[in-house]
């Protein structure tokens, strides 16, 4: 438990240290949404739930690939000697929900500013986006740990990333119209939210238990 | 045999003996690498990777003859009887759930191209194949379940699960239909082993065992 906490810091740490990444993901933030409000003005209900799920994703393909590409071959090895495999993984995971979750939630600040904001709960939308957030980084951080092991690495996590994102997506569009105040059977939402939850414990459960054979070279 | 007539359905409903099975062995020929994928990560023996590939290989070819049998079954039905748009069809959940499976299955061929050293290669790509088809199953079970679709299976056509529930195929029609799944699916294990038996002729030199 102390080690996966000295891993955050150090991953946090990090971050302060080195402020362009964290400042160049915002700068990829708000230049995207400028685009998408010189090119479309004041979208429609779907159109704006969908374009925000988007660039969820390639936000967090771009904040959460690097958490393993900057660690170079021999800085992992010093890792072998200090931590189990499990640690390492569980803080790098916890690592990119913290990121993925403050690049949510300025997206959608961003968002509500730029491109009007059809959110008629809000308290809801922040907690779905949350949720949201946090399942897209469990899903990239193994892709990143995947694609860190293969040659053409950026490119490949988009590859390997984007069909296995793709229904937990769907199921997070789908929970994301009752802020747009569509109304659900009842019970609906509570299944949809148990459901994804329940992807995201698998996630988890697979990283721990996968994360020890890429690791070992 | 004769088959039930149904209104839109017509003669077109001996596709089942096609499509229904293709899907299921596909989804078994996917299990079955799996399997083999966990299998390779017990002892990291070679031959279980070159059979999880090759399964992985039958498995996805299968699912796009699925693809093949279901659009002339969406031609005969959806569109032709029901006047559905291309939009609408494209938007089913269980097309959707089917082209996430191909996919993910591309990107496991691609992820193994990508390799140049066959432990690491084996290695990798069978955490991908188990990570994968963990996700894959609640796209094509879970997922297609809770929306509403012109394809059997979605909630509100009391079908549950199509061509699997007693009350919605007829017992001329299971007849047929359960030998089908299983001459389908050991049509595409009998393909994976002659692959499979290739390939190990090849890297005969490889394996140590």
């Amino acid at each position: 438990m102390n080690k996966i906490f000295a891993l955050l810091k150090k991953d946090v740490l990090l971050e302060f240290r080195q402020q362009h990444t964290f400042y160049g993901i915002l700068l990829y933030i708000a230049s995207t949404v400028f685009v998408l409000y010189l090119s479309i003005e004041n979208p429609d209900l779907n159109v704006w739930s969908g374009l925000f799920w988007v660039i969820q994703l390639f936000i967090c393909v771009n904040a959460v690939a690097k958490s393993f590409l900057q660690e170079g071959k021999g800085r992992m090895l010093y890792f072998y000697t200090l931590s189990s495999p499990t640690q390492f993984i569980v803080a790098k995971i916890l690592y990119n929900i913290l990121i993925m979750s403050v690049m949510s939630l300025l997206s959608l600040v961003l968002f509500s500013i730029f491109m009007g904001n059809p959110v008629t709960n809000i308290s809801k939308f922040v907690g779905i986006v949350l949720l949201g957030g946090a399942s897209i980084s469990m899903v990239f951080s193994i892709m990143s740990a995947i694609a860190a092991k293969a040659q053409q690495n950026a490119a490949l996590i988009a590859i390997l990333g984007f069909p296995v994102i793709l229904p937990l997506l769907l199921l997070l569009m789908r929970l994301s119209k009752t802020a747009f105040n569509e109304v659900f059977k009842e019970g609906a939402v509570l299944e949809l939210i148990g459901l994804i939850t329940g992807l995201d414990a698998l996630i988890v459960v697979l990283a721990i238990i996968l994360f020890p054979y890429l690791w070992k070279d | 045999m004769d088959v039930p007539h149904l209104f839109i359905l017509n003669e077109s409903i001996r596709n089942l003996y096609f499509h229904v099975c293709m899907w299921f062995s596909m989804m078994i020929l996917f299990g079955v690498s799996v399997v083999y994928s966990i299998k390779y990560l017990a002892g990291f023996n070679l031959r279980n990777d070159i059979f999880a590939v090759n399964f992985a290989a039958v498995g996805s070819f299968l699912g796009i003859l699925g693809y093949a049998t279901g659009t002339i079954w969406a031609n005969y039905t959806w569109v032709t009887d029901q006047n559905q748009s291309l939009g609408s069809i494209l938007k089913e959940p269980k097309l959707i759930g089917a082209a996430i499976a191909l996919l993910i299955y591309g990107a496991y061929f691609v992820l193994r191209g990508s390799f140049t050293d066959m432990d690491k290669k084996a290695r990798i790509s069978a955490v991908y194949n188990i990570f994968a088809f963990a996700m894959l199953f609640p796209s094509i079970w879970i997922i297609p379940r809770l929306v509403g679709s012109l394809h059997p299976g979605a909630p509100g056509s009391d079908s549950g699960n199509p061509a699997l529930n007693f009350k919605d195929i007829d017992s001329r029609l299971r007849m047929v239909f359960y030998p089908a799944v299983i001459g389908w699916t050991l049509l595409g294990v009998w393909i994976a082993t002659l692959k499979i038996r290739i390939q190990l002729l090849k890297d005969k030199t490889l394996l140590h065992d």
